[in-house]
């Protein structure tokens, strides 16, 4: 069974390596570039889990996963944010949204398919 | 290519560059005030996007920077630092050090620090403190991508195997000892309302648990109320484990990472009697685990899935269930409706805005070349068909016509790919204006215009340079010294344009300053000092003008440390010259001094009148030809011994013949009856250029000459024509710049002659 995420990242170099490490262990991977697009692409989507990153154009992550919160269909899809800063604050904010859990950027493969297995299964 | 991260390496820095012009952009408009709420956003997004992929890729030393200077940035977004006209100047210094960190390190080279150092101590300063604890919280790691015990059949590896992955420590150093330790743990884990609004999963957690070692999961229902009473959101259940595993208390706080602060959690080691109740279950292979699947599932998903559970909350005590079961399948068990439609979400892809394909620009030069062929083909083809006899209205002749226009076509969009615009050159000028301006002490502002203008990608690249000298000339010589100004009754910030556009099937790149303009005086005191010129020629404005060109010519009075080393406009032309390019100089005394450059589109194909001249048939740039004429008697007056113009619509020009000045004959004398091209040049001035006949207008493809026969006076290249024949394309500007103006012999040269 193939596993699908979506992942959110407004660097075109962080969705080519989130591409490459989530195809490696054959989970089924879209994109969108920013918030707006996020939702846009979430639209008709089941994600297993759902990553996205902070600092976007038009929609930042906080507002994209207070977005998919809202979505009563996504209540319980797991997001996983993608930050540079590991900082306590951050990381308070990013969970007041919703975010199920954090991955360090850069991040590590290994560690990033683990945070998947971790909070989708 | 092979490797993928070499590849997305290499996409990585043409990602640097598009943000660096994103970057530059926005503080640009910063500068114009023509900025809004976002624009320092975007500046801060690219830097931040520069460090996160520099990340990636273990550059720490373009992390480093980038933080420092995203950290200032990030003060400015939150209103923390002001942005003043030194700040701005500030960060576009940092920005152009974040390109030069950018492409030293795509190259592999190393930078100078000098610069470097005082950059960020200035920005370090702005920051203040607040940066100090940041930019220790930033830890890069480089990624790798071996991913050892990971399916690579597009499986998902089981959870079973990722326990075997031999780096699970989350890029935290325990330390040996720890790591070592062997016994049992006694887990207690009871999760808050907000671990399930936050989208976590207690079930995985007790998985990953299982994956340390073996364990023994036991979970307290006491708090779970009847069916009516159940609020679906609410944590009602808590766990307690036995874990009998070598861990350590770090790595079992690791799986509950997520969840800190969202539940109740104690790790303690087991006591004796713990430990030989794990014993006694060892026996089994795999031990079971109290696992209430059930219950787990209508608190966290019920809300969420459409699908209604069968048999959720009916089940009040705890439900024993084998780990092995729990660990394969459950996804697809407990989650139905979120995977229902697997092939119904692949068909939905993100919409990319900006789909673009990397190609290698050998391919596109081969291209080029085989279109120039084509061409070629085309044109023998055209010629045979004519020859044969075809008559013009058959549907042989009509066909061929269309297949011109393909051609043609074809060649446009081969043409248009390499096709690129100039503004990430003006982009670079742009900090060429301010090293500049700060080695002198000068305040200068530059002004860019047309910078949507596209040109030849390598006419891009080889104009850098040349451009880059001429815009330190413009800083260094060109601009007065700030006093100056003010006695001059100028504004203090001297003012330097660079403009591109289209002019007649050339573009045409302006520099231009509002400085003082040529004192002519000055060079040519300095002209006749150096022995470049007689020291009794009499020149015109436009021919001193001209003399900075000459090979060793200078006239800073003092030589500065950014221009006047080495390099002249000497080299500057030569330059310009081999991408087919001409430099002209227009100055106003106290208004400033403006060069111009006019480039061919293309390096590969011409639009060229084919015409003869005695025997030889050459070919001269439709560009350069305004007009053609016939002339008769009353047109050509003598000017001179050896020289006649041709009277044109109440003007004069020189007259000039091509056959003599090509050295293929005497000059003829008279003139009328001959056919004249009128050839214009950057100053507009023009010339009539004497040729036997005109034979066909076409597009030609250009052959160079450089690498065999170097730069030839007055030729630019050669083609291939129809027919087979070579031909030489006419450079007519450079031609008449040498012309020796001879169209009849003088009196006296008669006389010798007849003597």
């Amino acid at each position: 069974m193939t596993r699908t995420v979506l992942a959110v990242d407004d660097s075109r170099t962080m969705r080519d390596m989130l591409r490459l490490a989530l195809t490696e262990v054959g989970i089924k991977a879209h994109f969108a570039e920013d918030g707006v697009h996020g939702l846009e692409v979430l639209e008709g989507l089941e994600p297993d889990a759902i990553i996205t990153d902070i600092n976007m154009p038009r929609m930042d992550g906080f507002g994209f996963i207070s977005a998919v919160r809202k979505r009563p269909e996504y209540r319980g899809v797991p997001i996983l944010v993608l930050t540079t800063e590991s900082a306590p604050e951050l990381k308070q904010r990013a969970r007041e949204a919703g975010a199920t859990g954090w991955i360090v950027k850069p991040f590590d493969p290994a560690k990033l398919v683990r945070a998947i297995d971790m909070v989708a299964g | 290519m092979a490797d993928p991260m070499e590849e997305i390496r290499a996409s990585f820095f043409i990602e640097c560059e598009e943000l660096l012009e994103a970057m530059q952009d926005g503080l640009q408009m910063l500068e114009d005030g023509a900025a809004d709420g976002e624009t320092i956003n975007v500046v801060f997004r690219a830097v931040h996007s520069i460090k996160g992929g520099a990340g990636a890729f273990g550059l720490d030393a373009l992390v480093a920077f980038a933080h420092t200077f995203e950290t200032a940035l990030d003060g400015v977004r939150s209103g923390r630092i002001d942005v003043d006209g030194d700040r701005l100047k500030l960060f576009f210094r940092c920005g152009d050090l974040l390109a030069d960190h950018v492409r030293a390190t795509r190259d592999g080279e190393t930078l100078e620090t000098a610069a470097h150092e005082q950059v960020v101590e200035a920005l370090e300063a702005l920051g203040g403190d607040l940066e100090e604890e940041e930019i220790g919280d930033f830890q890069p790691m480089a990624m790798s991508l071996d991913l050892p015990g990971l399916g690579s059949d597009g499986d998902l590896p089981d959870l079973g195997s990722l326990g075997g992955l031999p780096d699970l420590d989350f890029g935290m150093d325990f330390g040996e000892g720890g790591a070592t330790a062997s016994g049992a743990w006694l887990i207690r884990f009871a999760p808050k309302d907000e671990l399930y609004s936050t989208g976590n999963e207690p079930l995985y957690l007790l998985r990953a648990l299982a994956d340390l070692g073996e364990v023994e999961v036991t979970a307290d229902t006491d708090r779970v109320p009847d069916l009516d009473a159940l609020d679906p959101a609410a944590a009602c259940i808590s766990w307690t484990i036995l874990l009998t595993a070598d861990t350590d208390e770090a790595t079992i706080r690791e799986v509950f990472d997520f969840v800190d602060g969202l539940c109740e959690l104690s790790i303690k080691t087991a006591a004796d009697d713990a430990q030989s109740n794990a014993d006694a279950l060892g026996e089994a292979d795999l031990p079971l685990l109290d696992l209430p699947v059930a219950e787990v599932e209508p608190e966290h998903d019920a809300p969420a899935a459409p699908t209604p559970e069968p048999e959720p909350v009916a089940v009040p005590e705890s439900v024993a269930v084998p780990v092995a079961v729990a660990l394969a399948p459950p996804s697809t068990a407990t989650r139905p409706a979120l995977t229902a439609a697997p092939s119904a979400a692949s068909d939905r892809k993100p919409t990319a805005p900006h789909a673009t394909v990397r190609v290698d620009l050998e391919r596109i030069d081969r291209l080029v070349n085989l279109v120039g062929e084509l061409v070629i083909n085309q044109a023998m083809l055209s010629q045979s068909v004519r020859e044969a006899g075809v008559p013009q209205t058959s549907p042989a002749s009509s066909r061929l016509d269309e297949f011109l226009q393909l051609t043609r076509d074809i060649q446009e969009c081969v043409m248009m790919i390499r096709a690129q615009p100039v503004k990430s050159l003006f982009q670079r000028m742009g900090r060429i204006v301010r090293e500049a301006a700060a080695a002198v002490g000068k305040d200068v502002r530059l002004h860019t215009d047309g910078e949507a203008t596209e040109i030849d990608k390598t006419v891009v690249e080889l104009l850098a340079e040349p451009l880059m000298h001429m815009i330190r000339n413009a800083v260094d010589h060109g601009l007065e010294k700030t006093e100056a100004r003010i006695a001059a009754g100028k504004s203090p910030e001297g003012l330097v344009t660079l403009s591109a556009g289209h002019r007649s099937g050339r573009v045409v790149i302006e520099i231009g300053d509002d400085g003082a303009g040529i004192n002519r005086a000055r060079v040519l005191k300095k002209a006749i000092e150096k022995k470049l010129i007689p020291a009794d020629a009499q020149l015109t404005e436009s021919e001193i003008d001209n003399l900075l060109f000459m090979p060793g010519f200078s006239t800073a009075a003092e030589v500065t440390s950014i221009s006047g080393r080495g390099v002249g406009m000497d080299v500057v032309r030569t330059a310009i010259v081999s991408l087919g390019g001409r430099i002209s100089i227009t100055s106003r005394e106290g208004a400033g001094t403006t060069f111009s450059i006019s480039l061919p589109l293309t390096l590969a194909v011409l639009d060229g009148m084919v015409v003869r001249v005695e025997e030889e048939t050459l070919v001269i740039p439709l560009a350069a030809i305004v007009e053609t004429l016939t002339l008769n008697s009353t047109d050509v007056r003598t000017l001179g011994p050896e020289t006649q113009v041709v009277r044109v619509r109440d003007a004069f020009l020189p007259l000039l013949d091509l056959g003599t000045e090509l050295g293929y004959r005497t000059p003829r004398g008279d003139y009328s009856g001959a056919i004249v091209l009128l050839i214009t040049q950057e100053d507009n001035s023009r010339t009539a250029l004497v040729v036997d006949a005109i034979e066909d207008q076409r597009q030609v493809v250009i052959k160079g000459l450089h690498d065999s026969y170097g730069h030839v006076p007055g030729v630019a290249a050669a083609t291939i024509l129809g027919d087979g024949q070579i031909a030489l394309i006419l450079d007519p500007i450079d031609l008449i710049a040498n012309a020796s103006g001879r169209s009849r012999i003088s009196t006296r040269a008669e006389l010798a002659l007849a003597g």
